[in-house]
């Protein structure tokens, strides 16, 4: 009730004002030649409709100030006028036809994704994007930043406007080089996804079993941001896209760091299968502004350490969470209770009481088409540690502790 | 008129009493009535959901509502207002008006007019029981385009069915019109002084018999996707999602004319008996409307300018649904001349017609702007779309229907409204239409997303106003209840035969007494 009130309490659009970000009217111009030139046809095009609104408006006014009975007018009785009728057929039409000439360029343009100094694939998955340099063997996972995602949930007590860059941060951006073309190719995981950065220009669907492909050539070093811009399901509104586009230089440097951060036989693994990589390792790089991509640096190394012997269930146990939160969450909720109806609850589940290999085998293989298979997702070792996890939280107690061994002897 | 008079004497066939009446009756007053009256309560409950939409996105977080019960909220708005307010108002308007405007006793198929009414509110309480189902209502909005669509709950087949059944009624319903139209004219009625309507109502049928299949087909497809293995949609199975894009849309497009063509008729009823002249131009609106009905079913896929179409394909469709604002910019320029040296009064009526007209056209400058398929690269999918389309099928669609309900109500219940309070219903819902939608231009534009259930901080003080603007907008639509509650009780001035000054060389409809008998034009009236 005390919002509903709020609601209707002009004093409510004020408060609102005073906390919010700077707030824009129009089309960004962006940092690319494809951003500019689209922002360009959009605004001759505003502007010949400014013009022709402001004929037509401007008449209609005249004729409702004048054209009344009260103003004691006799209503002429004229009821067509054929080069009146022609002529406001055919100025339209040449109207059309010069915007038509410029669009069919710049649309021309951006479907030239021929020359290309690099590659990055882009997957669209419910409800996180996967980046993959494809030339470099690099790649991960990138979903919305834990700040966020706890301001996010109902009645979490934590006002989202103390959030920064509330709903529009990542735990691991997209880092691009300044200046090179840049071919992305889209596709989806689960369902269709809409990849969109405005100050690239564009927008691509994310449609899966099929590719798509777009370019960028970013002009200015900085950080761009942008949404999943097709109806996903339930957290459409929570997938976000962060580009960082950095000189030639320093983009070299964190490409060094991102085959540097591991041991050499994962650095070897990772050139092998680009898709082996996690969002655990790939923590390192970052500022490590938020606890959680913290956590799990210290527990991947940890695991690393260990994983001959088995890793020790706290460790399992820190690691699995991380994951739950990064992968299971958004569907299976924070308690394990899932939707009913639609996402099934782990919490007292037939699954994760019952015998650890169908457990395994869930993941491994998914559950199409709700869930999307893990297998080439995660990591043995985060697979092992996100099942010790389900099944020693949420409300269950197997006590069962699960191996990245007992996880690759299943693959 | 007196002939008709004498003979209504003759052979008096009332309406039975009671709730039966209205559950057999073959009269295509009563029905009308009935489609107006479930559009009504329909308007109201697709309304309620905006309002659950514009509470939860009136400040960032997320405070009301589950996202998924969000997406359901969009969901159903749109396929109630659709299919259960906009379509059936057009459908009680037909049932009303047609018959008396080109002097027929009643539509050509009484009983057939009867079944499609009756299957409406079936297929209304399915829809809405789906809300209660396991896994919640449709989520995937009102496209429900695959695979998301396909990770429904229990509410799927139901979705699915509550279409089909809607598809059949509007079907039937056009059929009928269609032959009402071509079959019961009244002597001397020929099609070319058919009043413009009636006109753009046999167009739109034409539109639905055409479309209405096609997203049966779509949808059925997506059902056997779901439940007997095939793979339509689904490209391990040699399928493609993008085609049910394609097949939905190329049912979409019309049917958005389909909501505008008529608005189009009622509006050039309106304007020139206010403005006290002839419409300007009767030949080329007939002319331009048949146009838009044919380009518009080869447009629709600027609808899905961002799925990776061939290039020459977003040309294609580029040129193609530019071309559609020449016949939309004609009817306009009518509209305007046929204001020119009128001499106009503004009662509610033209006031609502008035506003169409300049609301339609910032629908239409919206429109073409997203015809120029690059820049649809950076407007698709956000706040300008929904901008746009809720210009044009809210300040333009609903705004005619409001339009014809105060124009013809007088006509129906014999008694005049309370003009003082139509011209408070009136500013009212202008104003607030504008302040609800006018910000999602800006909104879209600085880059959101649009179906999301909270948003980023910069995004915050519009959809303040947005809502705020729509929750006025809801409210002041109690004024209209209220207003045609009281029509039709009979309470308030007595109307006369004309009920507009001049009326009556404005079409036929004026010549018969107010309020309309139960049976008119029983006798042909003669056209000259």
């Amino acid at each position: 009730m005390k919002k509903l009130s709020a609601l209707l309490a002009v004093s409510g659009l004020m408060g609102v004002g005073e906390v919010s970000a700077d707030y824009t009217l129009n089309l960004t111009e962006g940092v690319t030649e494809l951003s500019r030139d689209i922002h360009d046809l959009h605004m001759s095009i505003f502007w010949i409709c400014v013009v022709i609104g402001i004929l037509v408006y401007g008449m209609l006014a005249y004729s409702l100030v004048n054209h009344r009975k009260s103003k004691g007018v006799i209503p002429a009785q004229f009821h067509e006028n054929t080069k009146l009728e022609i002529l406001w057929t055919v100025i339209p039409f040449l109207i059309l036809i010069g915007m038509a000439i410029p669009a069919t360029k710049v649309m021309i343009k951006v479907y030239d994704t021929s020359g290309a100094d690099m590659t990055i694939k882009v997957t669209g998955y419910q409800w996180k994007w996967k980046y993959e340099y494809l030339d470099e063997g690099v790649s991960f996972f990138s979903t919305l930043d834990a700040k966020s995602n706890q301001a996010r949930q109902m009645n979490s007590g934590v006002d989202p406007t103390t959030v920064e860059n509330y709903l529009l941060e990542v735990d691991h951006p997209l880092v691009v080089p300044v200046g090179k073309k840049i071919r992305f190719l889209f596709t989806g995981g689960d369902v269709i996804h809409s990849w969109w950065v405005p100050d690239l220009g564009w927008k691509k669907d994310t449609i899966p079993g099929f590719i798509t492909d777009a370019w960028a050539k970013v002009e200015k070093a900085g950080t761009y941001r942008g949404q999943c811009t097709e109806l996903c399901g339930r957290d459409h509104g929570f997938m976000p896209i962060v580009v960082i586009a950095k000189p030639e230089d320093e983009y070299k440097q964190w490409l060094a760091e991102q085959k540097g951060g591991r041991t050499p036989e994962e650095a070897e693994a990772a050139n092998q299968d680009s898709e082996a990589l996690t969002v655990a390792s790939e923590g390192a790089h970052d500022q490590p502004s938020d606890k959680t991509s913290k956590v799990t640096e210290e527990s991947a190394d940890q695991q690393f350490a260990a994983s001959s012997a088995g890793a020790s269930k706290d460790d399992l146990m820190s690691l699995g969470q991380t994951v739950y939160e990064g992968h299971c969450l958004s569907c299976h909720q924070a308690s394990g209770e899932g939707i009913d109806g639609m996402f099934p609850a782990i919490k007292g589940s037939a699954v994760a009481n019952g015998p650890v290999s169908g457990h395994i085998n869930l993941i491994l293989n998914g559950k199409p088409p709700l869930m999307a298979s893990f297998r080439n997702v995660l990591k043995p070792e985060e697979i092992a540690a996100v099942i010790t996890y389900q099944r020693n939280a949420l409300g269950n107690s197997t006590g069962d502790i699960v191996q990245a061994s007992d996880v690759a002897s299943h693959q | 008129m007196s002939v008709t008079a004498i003979h209504d004497d003759h052979h008096d066939h009332g309406p039975t009493k009671g709730f039966m009446r209205w559950v057999t009756t073959t009269n295509h007053k009563d029905i009308g009535t009935l489609y107006l009256v479930f559009s009504l309560a329909m308007f109201m409950v697709g309304g309620a959901m905006a309002l659950v939409i514009r509470a939860e996105l009136f400040e960032p977080g997320m405070q009301f509502v589950d996202p998924l019960f969000f997406n359901s909220m969009t969901t159903l708005h749109a396929l109630i207002m659709v299919f259960g307010a906009v379509m059936p108002a057009f459908a009680g308007l037909a049932n009303w008006m047609i018959p008396m405007m080109i002097g027929s006793p009643d539509m050509a198929l009484p009983r057939l007019n009867n079944w499609s009414f009756w299957l409406l509110p079936f297929a209304a309480v399915m829809l809405v029981s789906t809300l209660f189902m396991d896994g919640g209502a449709a989520a995937a909005g009102w496209t429900l385009y695959p695979p998301l669509s396909l990770q429904a709950g229990a509410s799927f087949p139901f979705t699915i069915f509550t279409i089909h059944i809607l598809g059949i009624s509007s079907i039937m319903a056009a059929i009928n019109i269609i032959v009402t139209i071509l079959n019961m004219r009244a002597p001397g009625m020929t099609l070319m002084k058919m009043p413009l309507f009636v006109w753009t109502w046999l167009i739109t049928a034409f539109l639905l018999i055409a479309i209405m299949p096609v997203f049966a087909g779509a949808v059925t497809m997506l059902l056997t996707d779901k439940f007997f293995g095939t793979s339509f949609f689904n490209a391990a199975g040699g399928g493609d999602p993008v085609l049910y894009q394609h097949l939905f849309w190329f049912f979409g497009h019309p049917e958005v004319y389909v909501l505008i063509l008529p608005s189009f008729g009622i509006v050039s009823q309106i304007i020139p008996t206010f403005a006290r002249k002839p419409l300007f131009g009767y030949s080329s609106m007939v002319y331009a409307t048949a146009s838009i009905g044919f380009l518009s079913f080869v447009v629709w896929a600027h609808h899905q300018y961002t799925v990776g179409m061939p290039v020459e394909g977003e040309l294609y469709f580029t040129y193609a649904t530019m071309l559609i604002a020449v016949p939309t910019g004609v009817k306009v320029f009518n509209w305007m001349s046929t204001m020119w040296q009128g001499a106009m009064t503004f009662e509610a009526p033209m006031l609502w017609a008035i506003a169409f007209v300049v609301l339609f056209t910032m629908g239409g400058f919206t429109g073409l702007m997203m015809a120029i398929s690059p820049a649809d690269l950076q407007y698709h999918d956000t706040y300008f779309i929904v901008a746009h389309f809720h210009y044009v099928l809210v300040s333009g669609a609903v705004f005619a229907i409001i339009a014809a309900v105060y124009y013809w109500l007088p006509k129906w219940t014999g008694v005049m409204y309370d003009e003082r309070l139509a011209n408070l219903h009136f500013w009212l819902t202008t104003i607030s239409v504008n302040v609800c939608f006018f910000p999602q231009h800006f909104l879209g534009l600085a880059g959101m997303p649009r179906r999301i259930p909270d948003y980023a901080l910069q995004f915050a003080e519009f959809n303040a106003w947005s809502s705020v603007g729509a929750f006025v907008f809801g409210f002041s639509q109690l004024i209209l209840c209220y207003i045609v509650v009281k029509s039709m009780r009979g309470e308030g001035e007595k109307a006369t035969d004309e009920v507009w000054e001049g009326a009556s060389e404005h079409g036929l409809e004026w010549q018969l007494p107010s309020p309309a008998p139960y049976h008119t034009w029983e006798h042909s009236p003669h056209i000259h």
